[in-house]
């Protein structure tokens, strides 16, 4: 039964990850032993290792390069996609460039990933696409615990939601946002689930009592 | 206003202490629908601010299916998480499949092999028609009519059928694997989906029959949840809805997967954004889903269905966005590898989920029964909303 807990140190209870490389008894591992004539007949095989990440160059790169210098500290494209890395002062003023300026017009989804060992724990990032130029972008930023990202609501309405998501699952808050809770958990729910220190069978066991009437939703 | 509701942190953002000057100034009623209500198709409660019939705001509350699937991903091998993912949109699990494999083969620089792709076309054009069966006959049976359901229920099963010779599953199929296919054709496989092919066009046309010019339908459904091109775009919203007002825009051929780019097809579009006309786009959308199936199916070629994936798939370092036409919308996978055996985060982008923003632009000022309509023609899945 996991206790709740509030400190970063990860719970022992879970499902702990194995070391890289070591395959996990009993899983759907092999999918080609199946037919491995076959595939070994086949003429594109897998690559060794995937490709590297090649600068991107672009004339809204060399734009952002001009008015921000420093601040764009990334720009690659990687097995086709381009990205943005940004720092996290100039971000939301480059979301609005991109929409007014770059026609990406439409902002396909908002999401993090949580980094706990490094010092700007968060990545932050936006998918972005324009109708005009059929072309995707996605844009990321970093940011430290505790720290609040402007709302980019009034740029895409779309990221209403999505920001909420992002603050249930991360606890990431976004500045002016006109109504930030969370969204997909109970409002009184403690924690953020999608931070690498919460266990995956870890939940709120006080809530569960309270408003389920159970011992342990496990 | 009573205390109670005004308590719910649910409501905080209807404005319920400046109430909108209202018809003979009544009071404003505010009325839950759901979470346990046939017409939300699933567990999905919507809050409605009323004066008298008319609909003043929404506020939906959903989350009750909640799995928390994408931390399931990080705890379990890119193998493993497979399955889960048709647990999603689970009346489109084919296409959530696809999705995902080619999210992983992208990041681990494999291609499908043809034959491959050409199964994974026909069982996901497959897919789209059981979906939009599916969808037809239960917004239908919301609307009040009730023998579309009964005839799309029946000719769903053909399909179903077919993937149940297939995988051996008829809804939750994981028929495909990371790298291809895991099954061979079953033998019989061409000769079932031409027949299906010839079988349908003429329900189609029967479906059509019952609704496209019935009065009661078009009198519930035209000029009902109209939305415009640029809300839909500043929305996110995605699919038949984009399509039916007027945006030509279809992943299959804006930034093609699969080998899409070999088959013919038209994007049906609509103009004016209302529940009729995604009606009409999406019987569209299955008849050109049929073209396909029937390229598809005339030209498979043979070979193998499996590319050379190793054994413990362990992608490099990266990240990679990926995304498909699901029938609902855009269905995209953000992942992110360690260069371990399990992703470091997966992240979902549901169609239902971002579709579902737009109820409340699409309903306000009409009435409750059109709340109904508009639910049903968003076609969502609160196991996708939900995740």
């Amino acid at each position: 039964m996991p206790e709740e807990t509030k400190s970063p140190a990860p719970p022992p209870s879970g499902d702990p990850k194995p070391p890289a490389g070591q395959p996990i008894p009993g899983s759907v591992q092999s999918t080609s032993e199946k037919a491995p004539a076959k595939a070994a007949a086949h003429a594109a095989p897998a690559k060794p290792a995937g490709p590297a990440p090649i600068p991107w160059e672009s004339p809204l790169v060399a734009k952002l390069h001009r008015q921000y210098g420093s601040g764009v500290r990334e720009a690659n494209t990687y097995l086709g996609q381009n990205y943005l890395v940004l720092d996290s002062s100039i971000a939301h003023e480059v979301l609005r460039i991109l929409r007014d300026e770059e026609a990406f017009d439409y902002c396909v989804d908002l999401t993090a990933v949580h980094y706990p060992e490094r010092e700007k724990q968060f990545d932050l990032l936006w998918i972005l696409y324009s109708f005009a130029h059929n072309q995707r972008l996605r844009v990321k930023t970093m940011l430290a615990d505790g720290e609040s990202f402007p709302t980019s609501v009034e740029i895409w309405p779309t990221t209403n939601w999505l920001e909420r998501e992002v603050y249930d699952m991360f606890g990431i808050r976004f500045d002016r946002h006109p109504d930030l809770k969370r969204i997909l958990l109970p409002e009184d729910w403690k924690g953020y689930p999608l931070r690498k220190d919460y266990g995956i069978i870890q939940q709120d066991n006080e809530w569960v009592k309270i408003n389920l009437g159970i011992e342990s939703g496990q | 206003m009573p205390d109670q509701m005004t308590k719910d942190p649910y409501l905080s953002n209807l404005e319920l202490g400046q109430p909108d000057k209202t018809f003979l100034d009544s009071n404003e009623l505010i009325i839950n629908m759901g979470p346990q209500h046939p017409a939300t198709h699933g567990v999905l409660r919507v809050i409605l601010k009323l004066d008298g019939e008319k609909v003043l705001g929404t506020e939906c509350v959903i989350g009750y299916l909640h799995r928390g699937v994408e931390k399931i991903a990080e705890n379990r091998t890119y193998t493993m998480f497979n399955p889960y993912v048709d647990r999603m949109d689970y009346v489109a699990a084919v296409s959530n499949g696809l999705g995902y494999c080619e999210a992983v083969e992208k990041l681990m620089n494999i291609e499908a092999p043809p034959r491959a792709n050409y199964i994974r076309v026909i069982l996901t054009e497959l897919n789209r028609i059981a979906s939009h069966q599916l969808w037809l006959g239960t917004h239908a049976l919301d609307i009040g009519a009730m023998t579309p359901l009964f005839y799309t229920f029946r000719d769903r099963e053909e399909i179903l059928k077919i993937f149940e010779k297939y995988c051996g599953a008829r809804l939750t199929t994981h028929a495909f694997r990371i790298g291809g296919c895991l099954y061979e054709a079953y033998e019989g496989f061409e000769e079932d989906v031409k027949r299906y092919i010839d079988f349908l066009p003429p329900k189609i046309d029967e479906y059509e029959e019952l609704l496209t010019t019935n009065r009661i339908w078009v009198e519930r459904t035209r000029n009902i949840g109209k939305i415009s091109a640029e809300d839909c775009k500043a929305l996110g919203v995605t699919g038949p809805v984009l399509r039916a007002s007027g945006v030509k825009w279809d992943i299959r051929k804006a930034l093609p997967y699969a080998n899409y780019t070999e088959f013919d097809f038209e994007i049906p579009t609509g103009t004016s954004g209302d529940t009729y006309d995604r009606y009409l786009v999406r019987m569209e959308e299955m008849r050109q889903s049929l073209r396909i199936i029937r390229q598809a199916v005339e030209r498979i070629p043979e070979g193998p269905i499996m590319a050379k994936v190793p054994k413990v798939i362990k992608p490099p370092v990266g990240e990679v966005y990926h995304s498909i036409e699901a029938p609902k919308g855009e269905l995209g996978y953000f992942i992110v590898s360690d260069g371990s055996t399990q992703p470091y985060r997966v992240r979902v982008r549901p169609p239902s989920f971002v579709n579902l923003q737009a109820l409340d632009v699409m309903v306000r000022g009409a009435l409750v029964a059109d709340v109904i309509a508009v639910i049903g023609t968003l076609d969502i899945v609160l196991g996708e909303v939900d995740r």
